[in-house]
């Protein structure tokens, strides 16, 4: 009986605590869902629509071009991650496996690129890209590498990625040099492929980071066509004041992609055994 | 082992991700403590320098004292709950029950979901005539301002930030619990303890480096918030919700005024820092040894 209790409780606190997680999403979906003729701000309030039409949907889609918001934040987030694999693997090679002059000092300077939160630095770091012309003014695609560079690299990535090089036995490394590799020939075709698991790991969460950054976009861009899907979306509230059934259905569209990544992906956000993926 | 790279390998391997923290943060860091002796409120091409009245003028005026105790605010309410209420849920988690994934699933989802369309749900929510007012309503009180009473619109913005960090740092002590040894709670078991018995007697001490790992984490994430304020109140009514990151974004990117908001963006460094090296020599030592 006592475990009974127990047990049940447990379900009781977990359903609730699951509810209150999704049900500012419920409640969102099911203000998209409901038609012109229905009073959005009915008391008692209706969970199910009823007045039910995708008019909403079909509406907000012809207005707002959310394939192209979509396809710009395709194009940051890959950029980013792409740039984030490569730039945190190279630097993370030598920081765990090689001696030279100054390693300390590398060492120490990434560490405490930590310490320096985006948000301290954000207007040097507007000032910097605008000198480098990496602004959509000048073209979309320096718009888009002006997006992308302020993260291609980070100390958690590099970390990271010297963590999963100082796990790989050395005998590994010897062989393949008394074969015959350079240690160009060695990084790439020996030991990225042993650090894929770290790999996939830091493609994922710089992938959701990436995908989901506001402030930064919201400071460079200046096009609506260069609209990343945050940006865009916060642009529903303006255009469509207070339309709430249309910024509603806005907000739930923009958020199909993301959904779908984390349900394909889940085991690697919820199963826990990524403890070093821990961003601070 | 034999040295097998060239003198000048490592450098090369390093020279990429170099260049870029170099031109997006390392200059960018000076450059924000050399701004903030300068004035660009007369003219934005021409900016006197000023030695140290950027931070005079800082340290006299209300707002942002208010700014700042605002964001303190922010800190010392979300941060104590985010790191107990989410080891509280991975400890229910953590039992052999069924649903697990279900539930993991849809405690985090609004980790992954972006943080402006997070921030327009709960500004459905906040509707003067919305859903929580409903409720509120059936207890017979008054409605609730959320986003509009000065008095109210912090605590509805804080709300929001703690709701998306719940299931991020779940998962994280989730971690921790599978490292405690399940002798002990077997233990426990034999001797009849109870819930509260066993986790303050067993969990609590096994995973305390996470606790306060999670605390100095959500502590700056705190420092930091933007999105949320953006979206749903500028940082208003009357700077109410207004908190040093907004301030910041306000006064370098709207009214251009960049030595004063280079000045409190130091200031931001100089918390944001103290929080990191807590953290770092403290909790993540093994992390990032040499």
């Amino acid at each position: 009986m006592k475990r009974f209790l127990e047990k049940f409780s447990t379900h009781f606190i977990l359903i609730m605590v699951s509810l209150l997680s999704i049900f500012p999403f419920i409640w969102l979906i099911s203000t998209s869902l409901k038609g012109n003729s229905e009073n959005i701000f009915a008391y008692p309030p209706a969970i199910i629509p009823k007045d039910f039409t995708w008019a909403n949907y079909t509406g907000v889609w012809h207005r707002v071009d959310f394939i192209g918001y979509f396809v710009n934040s395709m194009i940051v987030a890959g950029g980013t991650v792409l740039l984030n694999l490569i730039l945190s693997a190279m630097a993370g090679y030598p920081l765990a496996r090689m001696e030279f002059k100054g390693k300390k000092i590398a060492f120490f300077s990434i560490l405490a690129t930590i310490m320096i939160p985006f948000q301290a630095i954000m207007l040097p770091v507007y000032l910097v890209t605008l000198k480098l012309h990496l602004v959509d003014s000048v073209s979309n695609t320096a718009g888009f590498i002006g997006l992308i560079m302020p993260f291609a690299v980070s100390a958690f990535g590099i970390f990271l990625m010297r963590q999963a090089f100082l796990g790989i036995p050395k005998e590994m490394e010897e062989a393949a040099i008394i074969d015959g590799c350079s240690v160009w020939q060695l990084f790439w075709k020996v030991l990225i492929p042993m650090v894929k698991p770290s790999l996939a790991v830091l493609a994922i969460f710089t992938f959701i980071g990436s995908w989901g950054e506001f402030l930064w976009p919201s400071i460079v861009l200046t096009k609506e066509s260069m609209y990343t899907l945050p940006v865009g979306v916060n642009n529903l509230q303006g255009m469509f004041s207070s339309n709430w059934r249309f910024i509603a259905a806005g907000s739930i569209l923009s958020t199909i992609p993301i959904l779908i990544f984390f349900l394909a992906m889940q085991r690697y956000f919820i199963s826990g055994e990524n403890e070093g993926a821990v961003k601070g | 082992m034999f040295k097998y790279y060239g003198k000048w390998a490592p450098y090369l391997f390093l020279l990429p991700a170099g260049l870029v923290l170099l031109v997006f943060f390392f200059i960018p860091f000076f450059q924000t403590v050399y701004l903030s002796f300068f004035d660009y409120s007369s003219s934005i091409y021409h900016p006197a320098a000023v030695g140290l009245a950027n931070y005079v003028k800082l340290f006299h005026s209300p707002v942002f004292y208010k700014v700042l105790w605002n964001t303190f605010l922010y800190l010392f309410i979300a941060v104590p709950i985010l790191a107990i209420f989410p080891l509280f849920i991975a400890i229910l988690i953590n039992q052999k029950i069924r649903g697990v994934t279900l539930y993991k699933i849809l405690i985090y989802l609004p980790v992954i979901v972006s943080i402006v369309v997070a921030a327009i749900a709960f500004k459905w929510l906040y509707a003067d005539q919305g859903i929580l007012n409903y409720i509120v309503a059936l207890f017979g009180m008054k409605p609730v301002g959320w986003l509009t009473d000065p008095d109210w619109a912090l605590y509805s913005v804080i709300i929001v930030t703690i709701w998306k960090g719940i299931g991020y740092y779940m998962i994280i002590y989730l971690a921790a619990l599978m490292s405690v040894p399940k002798e002990l709670y077997e233990a426990c078991d034999i001797d009849g303890a109870n819930f509260l018995t066993k986790h303050l007697t067993v969990t609590i001490p096994h995973i305390m480096p996470t606790i306060a790992l999670v605390t100095t984490i959500s502590a700056i994430s705190a420092m930091k918030v933007f999105a949320e304020i953006y979206v749903m109140t500028k940082g208003g009514p009357l700077n109410s919700s207004k908190t040093i990151v907004y301030y910041i974004y306000e006064r370098a990117f709207e009214n251009l005024d960049l030595g004063y908001a280079s000045a409190m963006a130091v200031v931001l460094l100089a918390i944001v820092m103290a929080f990191s090296l807590i953290n770092i020599f403290c909790f993540e030592r093994n992390k990032y040894q040499l």
